[in-house]
């Protein structure tokens, strides 16, 4: 599984750095939905894949018995998800105002300062 | 001791306040310090010179094997002694020449903090902090070079001089770095101690780097240019930073090293070559010069070279030799600089061409004068007469080169008295020239300094002996390593360097007689100075400048997609070189243990990852996003991790909403890239792709050390007392991280509130307007763009 879970990230990681690298605006915001999930992929990949073991603590125990799977990456990305969705809000109102001032979404255009 | 270096910079601090609180003395009372401080190292003497040595040592980086640490011996002390003594008489006559000048407190602070740098420099023991005063000279001198910042060429000047030393400190630096290494102590008493280094293998690089560093601070040729261009710099620095001080550093240091460094071949060839062409070509730029600092300037230069030649001899009679004649030369250059500040102060003039006649309006500045330059001509009974005796005698028992050594110190010795002679006749004597200012003797804050030091130039002479007991036998032993016997004294008898020296002043005083003939004779030298190293140096300033915009351009070039490019390019090459390196990376590749509905998600997660980047439609690459997401969130719960799952599945919604909502007012995709860029970016992609699956294999591969999860698990009931564990890392063991998150979402909430309410001019309303008008912009935009294309050609045609 974790061979088509790297194929995976691969392919989003690709699709992700070719939307960047677009001239359009509206691209590059596509390009980082796509390189943020690629990210968090990665995380959740190589922490190791674990099927039907959640780090749940069962009720009226203290501790997991036996197999569980990694909390700590589960924290990290959910941090992550909720901090890429900061940044993404702001990228996209940021790129909304600039096509507003400068009138164009070619970043070829939006260059100058003046 | 410490208190001694750092009093310096403290009154340095509060000196703008004591300016204004002395008003007119102020210079008298801030040189109470240096007054001090001369008495206290004075009070050394008597321990000193007889060869004692005193230490004194405060820790400051413990961990690092830095400590503050002082040393004190005949060499030290007596810079100590030059240092304070004539700083005391620049802040008396700076006070008063510098009377009314609206920054004379910034003056002051710079040169406070100039005197504690060179104390600091002279006094330390440690290598490291050695270098950390040698670094705060350059840049105090600095300031105060560029003292009258105002003024274009002040600044240049002050550019140059800085530069020219900090390149050379940075060679110091990692000079005195492996010399620490190879002594195996940063302390110069325990190096110094430990006996030679010659044979060492790293001997032959640290010695040019040391010497690369002595010699820009010591104005060696090529490098001697900075000095007389740091005559930008108001006289009373000049007068301090030439005589005993800044450019004296680098001799400093060689003498200080002198028994570790010095001795072999290199040494020897090096410092003497390097001396003596410095020595002659110092002194015969002076004798072309006709501005009166200038001059003083270029027969600096030409001291130092004596200076250093003679240490590169490093016999017993050149160390001695050396101390003399850097004691003598502080004394008389001292004065003599502080006389042309006088002569500009008092009448107005700054070249030898305007001036003349000035006795019988200046008699008192006339007599110290031609005292302090009988002194720069070594003319008997004057301390300088010793000095050039000693110089000649080492000289002519040099270890190698004798002959050709000689008639170099003979030609400058002739020249010396040229020099001299112009100093002393010159403005003095002869028809009288109408000055801008009308001549009178200054105040005697202005003429105490060179009185003083003339007069000791006289009495050292009469009686050596003064002189040599009190500090300079200690500091020649220091130079010379051993404890050296030999004495000063006025009379040599009837010898060669007697010889040597009364026909150089007998030739000197023909070439003074035929002055301007000279400089006509050499005006060649116009020509050669367009080849000159400050030509040089200018060329290769501009060379960097116009380099770093060119790199700048190139770099920095505005397109975001070239530093994606750049950035990515670099991680590819370097990740993949590294990757291809490892000698046994294992890919554990296995399609083994996969589930029908995973495979499914997973293929259906590529394809629209494929369609969103091709599909042209922007409200299908957000569809086509949003079922990415869900997927995502799938996968997140097939693999145990149901609070992400969750969590994504909710930031996803809100994403698709946002884009719809927002993105939507933007145009339609339009094909923008050419095919080839289209070619070149897939590839770049591809490759981060390729890399980055190579990279998850390799890793899940290759896990070498256990995790911090354990620890999570097993305590988050016990100590975070609830059951989901992803949930008390988040909110207990990791609480501050999620506050910090918090205060990110707060931050990019108001941003967004802000961009939305920040409204400038009149916008469109509706959506449907905005659109219209967008789309009606770009094209008057594109409309003015081909007019303007074709208006261009029709130009061009």
């Amino acid at each position: 599984m974790t061979t088509l879970m790297a194929i995976l990230i691969g392919t989003f990681y690709a699709a992700a750095i070719y939307m960047m690298l677009r001239r359009s605006v509206v691209k590059l915001v596509i390009g980082l939905i796509l390189l943020s999930n690629a990210a968090n992929l990665l995380i959740f990949t190589v922490a190791g894949l674990e099927r039907g073991t959640p780090p749940l603590i069962p009720k009226g125990q203290d501790v997991i018995v036996g197999a569980a799977a990694d909390p700590l990456a589960q924290a990290v990305i959910l941090t992550s998800i909720v901090i890429g969705f900061g940044v993404l809000a702001f990228a996209v109102v940021l790129i909304h105002r600039a096509c507003e001032v400068v009138q164009t979404d070619d970043m070829n255009e939006m260059k100058g300062t003046d | 001791m410490l208190i001694a270096v750092l009093s310096c910079f403290i009154l340095a601090c509060f000196a703008p306040w004591v300016h204004r609180l002395g008003g007119r003395q102020s210079g008298w009372l801030l040189s109470l310090l240096p007054a001090a401080l001369f008495v206290y190292f004075a009070s050394l003497l008597p321990e000193v010179s007889q060869g004692g040595q005193l230490q004194f040592a405060y820790p400051w980086f413990p961990g690092l094997q830095i400590q503050l640490s002082f040393l004190i011996d005949g060499l030290s002390l007596l810079f100590a002694l030059l240092i304070t003594g004539i700083g005391f008489f620049i802040l008396v006559y700076g006070g008063r020449y510098l009377e009314g000048h609206q920054s004379l407190g910034r003056f002051y602070i710079f040169l406070l903090g100039f005197m504690g740098s060179m104390l600091g420099l002279v006094l330390s023991d440690n290598l490291i902090s050695l270098f950390v005063f040698w670094e705060l000279t350059t840049i105090t001198s600095f300031m105060l070079i560029g003292f009258n910042h105002e003024q274009e060429d002040a600044r240049k000047k002050a550019h140059q001089g800085l530069m020219v030393t900090v390149l050379g400190g940075l060679a110091l630096m990692t000079g005195l770095i492996l010399l620490g290494l190879a002594a195996g102590s940063f302390e110069l008493s325990t190096i110094l101690a430990s006996g030679t280094l010659t044979e060492h293998s790293l001997y032959l690089p640290m010695l040019l780097l040391i010497l690369l560093g002595t010699f820009t601070k010591s104005a060696q040729t090529p490098f001697h240019f900075w000095l007389p261009n740091a005559m930008a710099a108001p006289t009373p620095v000049s007068a301090y930073l030439h005589s005993a001080t800044m450019v004296k550093a680098g001799v400093y240091l060689m003498a200080r090293l002198h028994p570790s460094l010095g001795g072999s071949e290199a040494w020897l060839l090096i410092l003497t070559l390097f001396g003596a062409v410095t020595m002659v070509t110092g002194i015969f730029l002076a004798s072309r010069a006709t501005g009166i600092k200038r001059v003083l300037a270029y027969s600096t230069v030409m001291a130092l070279g004596t200076l250093t030649m003679l240490l590169g001899l490093g016999t017993e009679k050149a160390a001695l030799a050396a101390v003399t004649f850097l004691l003598a030369h502080a004394l008389y250059k001292g004065a003599l600089f502080m006389i042309a500040g006088i002569l500009d102060h008092s009448a107005g003039v700054k070249d030898f061409r305007d001036v003349g006649g000035l006795r019988s309006s200046m008699p008192a500045t006339t007599a110290v004068a031609i005292l302090a330059s009988l002194s720069l001509a070594g003319i008997i009974p004057l301390f300088g007469f010793v000095g050039k005796e000693l110089l000649l005698e080492a000289v002519l028992s040099a270890s190698i080169w004798q002959i050709g050594l000689t008639v170099a110190t003979l030609v400058a010795n002739i020249m010396v008295v040229l020099v001299a002679a112009i100093m002393a006749l010159t403005p003095w004597f002869g028809k009288t020239v109408e000055t801008p200012k009308k001549p009178h003797d200054p105040n005697v804050a202005l003429l105490i300094g060179p009185a003083l030091l003339a007069v000791l130039g006289l009495l050292f002479g009469l009686v050596p002996a003064l002189a040599a007991d009190g500090i300079l036998t200690a500091a020649a032993s220091a130079v010379y390593g051993q404890p050296v016997t030999l004495g000063l004294s006025l009379w040599h008898g009837i010898n060669l360097p007697l010889m040597l020296t009364i026909s150089s002043l007998i030739l000197g005083l023909i070439m003074f007689r035929f002055w301007a003939g000279w400089r006509h004779m050499t005006r060649f030298m116009q020509t050669a100075e367009k080849f000159g190293p400050e030509v040089i140096y200018e060329r290769l300033m501009l060379g960097m400048t116009s380099f770093a915009s060119w790199q700048t351009k190139t770099l920095q070039n505005g397109y975001l997609r070239n530093y994606l490019i750049t950035t990515l390019g670099t991680v590819i090459i370097i990740v993949g070189w590294a990757l291809l390196r490892v000698q046994h990376l294992e890919l554990h590749i296995s399609f083994d243990d996969i589930k029908i509905h995973e495979f499914a998600i997973v293929a259906l997660l590529i394809l629209s990852a494929i369609i969103a980047v091709v599909v042209r439609s922007f409200l299908a690459a957000v569809a086509m996003l949003g079922a990415l997401g869900f997927g995502v969130a799938l996968l997140y719960v097939f693999f145990s991790a149901v609070d992400v799952g969750i969590t994504q599945v909710l930031v996803e919604t809100i994403t698709v909403l946002l884009l719809v909502l927002v993105l939507y007012r933007l145009p339609e995709f339009r094909s923008l890239s050419s095919t080839a860029n289209r070619i070149r970016d897939a590839i770049i992609a591809g490759a981060t792709g390729l890399l980055m699956t190579v990279l998850v294999l390799a890793i899940t591969g290759a896990r070498q050390l256990e995790g911090i999860s354990e620890y999570f698990l097993q305590n988050s009931g016990p100590l975070g007392h609830g059951r989901n564990v992803v949930n008390v890392i988040l909110v207990d063991f990791r609480a501050l991280d999620t506050l910090g998150e918090l205060f990110v979402l707060a931050l990019v909430a108001i941003g967004v509130y802000a961009m939305i309410h920040l409204r400038t001019g009149a916008l469109p309303v509706t959506n449907s307007d905005r659109r219209a008008a967008f789309n009606f912009r770009r094209a008057q935009k594109e409309k003015s763009k081909a007019e303007q294309q074709t208006k261009e050609t029709g130009e061009s045609s």
